[in-house]
């Protein structure tokens, strides 16, 4: 499992990066939901998102999830190219698959690399 | 009688490995003072018995074949059904079989649902079909929940034109009560003559979605393309409720640029059967797939190389998204989906034309020949397919209760959804009607204005 | 994903058309043809042309590609896929029935009236509920019907604030789904270790915004709740209502009605419970019964008796409207002839006591299978079951799943039963005899698990590769969602 560590993570599988204002899904979350085919993103540029709303809704064959904002913040861009190629989400989680980006993002009690990495394995069985 | 084939010795063998007694004594879960109720029924039938109390009961309706002749339609109408689609739905492995979960061993199913979302799209002119709902009228409040989804809540306002079936919009408010809409349009007090265009007025920037009927209520074909085109100015999605044998003549919803097409199936090798069950088709833009309620069939390859298919993007249905989901539908007319799609493999490009153009110059006939009797006439001069508005220059219920009494089934009182038309009666008229029928209905309808 | 060319076993309906070819046509009009409204008509008719044998052909070569009741065992969990009596596809299709219209005068149509009547009279007997719609169309329009029953009663007496549905995490995709469409808050209530309801987890969610409950009961595991009325109580108790899922109704005929033990609605598949046919996916059939109480507001419009008959004179059955009714949920009168016919049939040929051994040997088949599996698979709520049991169709130290073991299934010649439901058992397998299979049928099955068991140890690439035996393999599902091909043709293509 790939947990990049620079990036902050969510106890519902999200990433956020405070240097970009960044937020996606997880690498953990990707490969749970396996071979992703849908996504929407639920907001727009302009809103402002706080941590724990929902942000975008993803489907994949088997599975549906919603993506919850990691951090609180203005939305200033949204990524429209992944509606086009949803499965960004499985090749490129953290990188290409980057979902929203918001200005001043604040993150509250979420977990680093390390601390996210155990959790993930807390949870495989 | 019962279907049980196990044997007072088996089931004691079997009793005997679960390990208790009786068949009682598997109930003790169940609160004693509930378990066991009588049952105030009569005892059971045997089959022959029971054919024989089915068919006195189904004898003691009056039918429109042998029985009465009818024109009667407002959404159920009486066509032909070759002799081909029952043989058809009779199969075992057709109808015995469930939903099309394990692919490997039900492409019968799924091939058949890929073949009638193939059929009609090209029926609608749509670019996507799904498996089917449940009728017409709740395929089309699924439009408005599939409206209400694409613009995640944040359009309010439907407009509905009062010419849509006056049940299909009873059954549209029903659905949508818990969902603070605005239902714009839907009056039965509204002006009938004004053109669709006039629809444009209630469409703004918080409009969802606008439903019309093609043809019409009463049965009067319009080109909605002006009217699309307005709505989809404002951003608004447009949805057709089809007639799906008006589809073989006349311009396709997806040539005049509407978003949802859906309609009732009945019409399409299924029998009116009392009104149900029949099949509600549903088809839509492609842009669109992932908010549509319902199943949907997909081709792919399997593991040998072999053209298959699936049930596919299934993570928008129920039995995954739960709450989330696009619809709660489960269960659809999937056998029904099956008729239709016999029926219009089996009549075809050129039987479905003929099937059309009967209904429109008998329509057309009846029309001329009761517009001629003094103090009738129709109601409205726009074109129009199988059905029409008929002045009858009294209250239309004793019309009908007059032609009731030669063997007539008459048109539909117009009167009880539309206050201005309780003078008016909605005549269909199909293949099925023969010159002879029609003229014995002008004959009868002469002699009421005479009385 | 390959790039070779599929290989087509059965081309479609528009592959096999051939221009020219006709299949039924129909005659030349014979009153004069009027103009056709030139501007207004379509270009051309993309539909296929074929003769009537090719479509007859096309269809039977379609139809052997199914698995079906009529051809084998069918144990699919929470399906109820009984033998469907042959009878009743005769009496559904009386041209009595097949031929009449849903707007005829009543007083020509009082045979069909007169059946609706009976069969909602039958239906509240059955369940001990007071009134009963025939109108919903499935099993999920009709918890739809009964969430829209539910808020209208509350709002009948200004109880605006309830907007919180409890649903068991046991509970099928159609309970949350169905309340979600009246914007109902959903909360999962989630199951103890003896498959009830948790009791505990109950209680703390109760308070004045408790809508109501939508419980199955048996539940999808197969478990009659021991603390039925408890649960009903403690639901009551805050104000909200209780909603029974009626699929696994199966299990009660003759043994408990949901009336009698306090819920306050329930919806019946007619579809599972009274043999109609599945279709391949539908047509059901989901009428609602309903508490005294909620009787007012049920869908428009009932069966009733407008004039009262004497010995000489049968009732007149008419359409009724309740006083304070949701509406209507769908055109016309609901699934007549397609679900009312045959399961009034069905019921007609049972009567009380044949009702009640449906339900008893319903259960005792389930617990027979269950008996003869316990050793081999692991039964994760191990007690006496009703009509259905889940075991987990996983062992230790093997990498075969549930997936596996039911399409290995397939290789012996039976259907799989449901697997990966319900969501809180590991690979799941939900095992629904019925009551329509003998011990043989039933030996048979269990031989084959416990043979498979046997194989995932010994050669497991027989179940990974599972199946083998049959016309069609597993199939490549992410290229069916990624390449999205819905239609025979491109619609560009015309």
């Amino acid at each position: 499992m790939n947990a990049p560590s620079n990036l902050k993570y969510t106890k519902s599988d999200e990433w956020f990066d405070p240097s970009s204002g960044a937020m996606g899904l997880s690498d953990y979350a990707q490969s749970q939901l396996s071979d992703i085919v849908f996504v929407e993103i639920l907001v727009d540029v302009g809103d402002t998102v706080e941590a724990g709303n929902p942000i975008a809704s993803v489907e994949s064959v088997k599975a549906s999830a919603e993506t919850y904002a990691s951090a609180t913040g203005k939305v200033v861009a949204v990524n429209k190219a992944l509606s086009e190629k949803p499965e960004t989400l499985n090749s490129d989680p953290y990188g290409a698959g980057w979902m929203v980006k918001v200005e001043g993002g604040a993150v509250s009690d979420a977990m680093d690399s390390a601390a996210y990495g155990k959790y993930c394995e807390g949870r495989s069985h | 009688m019962t279907y049980i084939p196990i044997s007072p010795k088996e089931r004691d063998a079997m009793l005997a490995t679960i390990g208790v007694k009786t068949l009682d004594d598997l109930f003790k879960d169940v609160p004693a003072k509930h378990r066991f109720p009588k049952l105030d029924m009569p005892p059971a039938l045997t089959e022959m018995e029971a054919a024989m109390e089915l068919e006195d009961i189904a004898a003691s309706n009056e039918n429109v074949r042998g029985d009465l002749i009818s024109f009667l339609g407002a959404g159920a109408y009486n066509h032909y059904i070759p002799s081909v689609v029952d043989h058809i739905l009779r199969r075992g492995e057709f109808y015995t079989a469930y939903t099309p979960y394990q692919p490997e061993i039900s492409q019968g199913t799924l091939q058949g649902i890929f073949e009638y979302q193939s059929l009609m799209a090209a029926l609608t002119g749509m670019e996507v079909s799904n498996a089917s709902h449940y009728d017409g009228a709740t395929a089309a409040a699924e439009a408005v929940n599939m409206a209400y989804a694409q613009f995640r809540g944040k359009r309010k306002k439907v407009v509905i034109s009062p010419t849509v079936h006056p049940q299909y919009r009873a059954v549209i408010r029903t659905y949508t009560q818990g969902m603070e809409l605005e239902l714009a349009g839907d009056d039965g007090n509204a002006d009938l003559d004004s053109s669709p265009q006039e629809l444009k007025s209630l469409i703004d920037e918080n409009t969802m979605l606008v439903i019309v009927q093609y043809p019409d209520f009463f049965g009067r074909v319009y080109d909605y393309t002006k009217l699309i085109e307005a709505a989809h100015s404002q951003g608004a999605l447009v949805c057709i409720v089809a007639n799906p044998i008006a589809l073989a003549l006349f311009k396709t919803p997806g040539a005049m640029g509407a978003d949802i097409c859906v309609g009732d199936g009945q019409p399409l090798g299924i029998p009116m059967w009392y009104g149900g069950p029949s099949l509600g088709f549903f088809t839509t833009k492609k842009s669109y797939v992932h908010k549509m309620a319902g199943r949907l069939v997909g081709e792919t390859v399997d593991s040998r190389g072999q053209r298959a298919y699936v049930l596919t993007l299934t993570a928008r249905e129920q039995h995954i998204k739960r709450e989330r989901a696009t619809s709660n539908i489960c269960s659809n007319e999937s056998l029904l989906a099956l008729a239709a799609a016999v029926y219009l493999s089996v009549v075809g490009k050129t039987g479905l034309r003929q099937v059309a153009e009967l209904c429109y110059h008998k329509a057309h006939y009846a029309a001329e020949q009761l517009s001629k009797i003094k103090g009738m006439g129709l109601c409205f001069t726009e074109p129009f397919f199988h059905e029409f508005a008929l002045c009858v220059n009294q209250p239309a219920e004793e019309v009908n209760a007059h032609l009731l009494e030669h063997g007539i089934l008459g048109g539909y009182a117009l009167g009880q959804d539309y206050p201005a038309l309780k003078n008016h009666l909605l005549i269909a008229v199909t293949e099925m009607n023969t010159k002879e029928e029609i003229d014995t209905l002008v004959d009868i309808l002469s002699e009421v204005n005479h009385d | 994903m390959t790039d070779a060319t599929p290989k087509i076993v059965e081309p479609t309906i528009f592959d096999l058309s051939s221009p020219g070819r006709t299949g039924v046509t129909f005659p030349n009009p014979d009153v004069p043809r009027s103009e056709l409204p030139a501007s207004l008509l379509r270009a051309d008719l993309p539909l296929p042309e074929l003769a009537e044998v090719d479509v007859v052909r096309h269809y039977m070569h379609l139809s052997k590609f199914n698995y079906s009741v009529d051809g084998g065992y069918y144990p699919l969990g929470s399906c109820t896929m009984k033998y469907n009596p042959k009878i009743n596809e005769d009496t559904c299709r009386l041209p009595g029935f097949l031929y009449t219209h849903p707007l005829q005068p009543i007083e020509t149509v009082q045979g069909n009236l007169a059946l609706m009547y009976q069969l909602q009279e039958w239906l509240k007997e059955i369940s001990g509920f007071s009134a009963v719609t025939l109108q919903p169309a499935a099993g999920a329009h009709g918890e739809f019907t009964g969430a829209l029953i539910m808020r209208a009663y509350h709002k009948s007496r200004g109880d605006a604030k309830r907007m919180k549905m409890l649903i068991p995490d046991s509970a099928h995709g159609t309970n949350p789904a169905s309340a979600g469409m009246l914007g109902l808050k959903i909360v999962q209530i989630p199951s103890d270790a003896r498959g009830n309801v948790d009791l505990k987890a109950l209680k703390e969610q109760c308070d004045d915004t408790v809508f109501g409950m939508m419980l199955t009961n048996p539940n999808t595991v197969g478990m009659f709740d021991e603390h039925i009325e408890d649960v009903i109580k403690i639901i009551h108790d805050c104000g909200g209502l209780m909603y029974a899922d009626g699929a696994n109704l199966n299990a009660l005929l003759g043994i408990v009605r949901p009336g009698d033990i306090g819920f306050d609605l329930m919806h019946f598949n007619l579809h599972k419970t009274f043999a109609v046919p599945h279709g391949g996916g539908g047509p059901g059939s989901g009428p609602v019964g309903v508490a005294a109480h909620l009787a007012d507001f049920l869908p428009e419009p009932l069966v009733g008796i407008l004039e009262e008959g004497d010995d000489e004179t049968p009732p007149l059955f008419g359409f009724v409207k309740p006083a304070k009714s949701i509406g209507r949920m769908k055109a016309f009168h609901g699934h007549f002839g397609g679900g009312m016919v045959r399961a009034y049939t069905y019921i007609t040929m049972h009567g009380p006591e044949g009702l009640k051994d449906v339900s008893q040997y319903a259960v005792l088949n389930a617990n027979y299978l269950q008996a003869r599996l316990r050793s081999t698979y692991h039964v994760p709520f191990d007690r006496i079951c009703m009509h259905e049991f889940v075991v987990e169709g996983q062992f230790a130290g093997s990498d075969v799943r549930a997936l596996d073991i039911a399409k290995r299934l397939m290789d012996y010649n039976f259907h799989p039963p449901t697997n990966y439901f319900p969501l809180i058992v590991h690979e799941a397998l939900m095992i629904e005899p019925t009551e329509t299979e003998n011990k043989d049928t039933l030996d048979a099955f269990a031989d084959a698990l416990i043979k498979i068991a046997e194989e995932a140890k010994t050669k497991p690439e027989l179940l990974h590769n599972a199946p083998s035996t049959t016309l069609f393999g597993r199939m490549d599902e992410v290229k069916a969602a990624r390449d999205l091909v819905l239609c025979c043709w491109l619609p560009e293509d015309y």
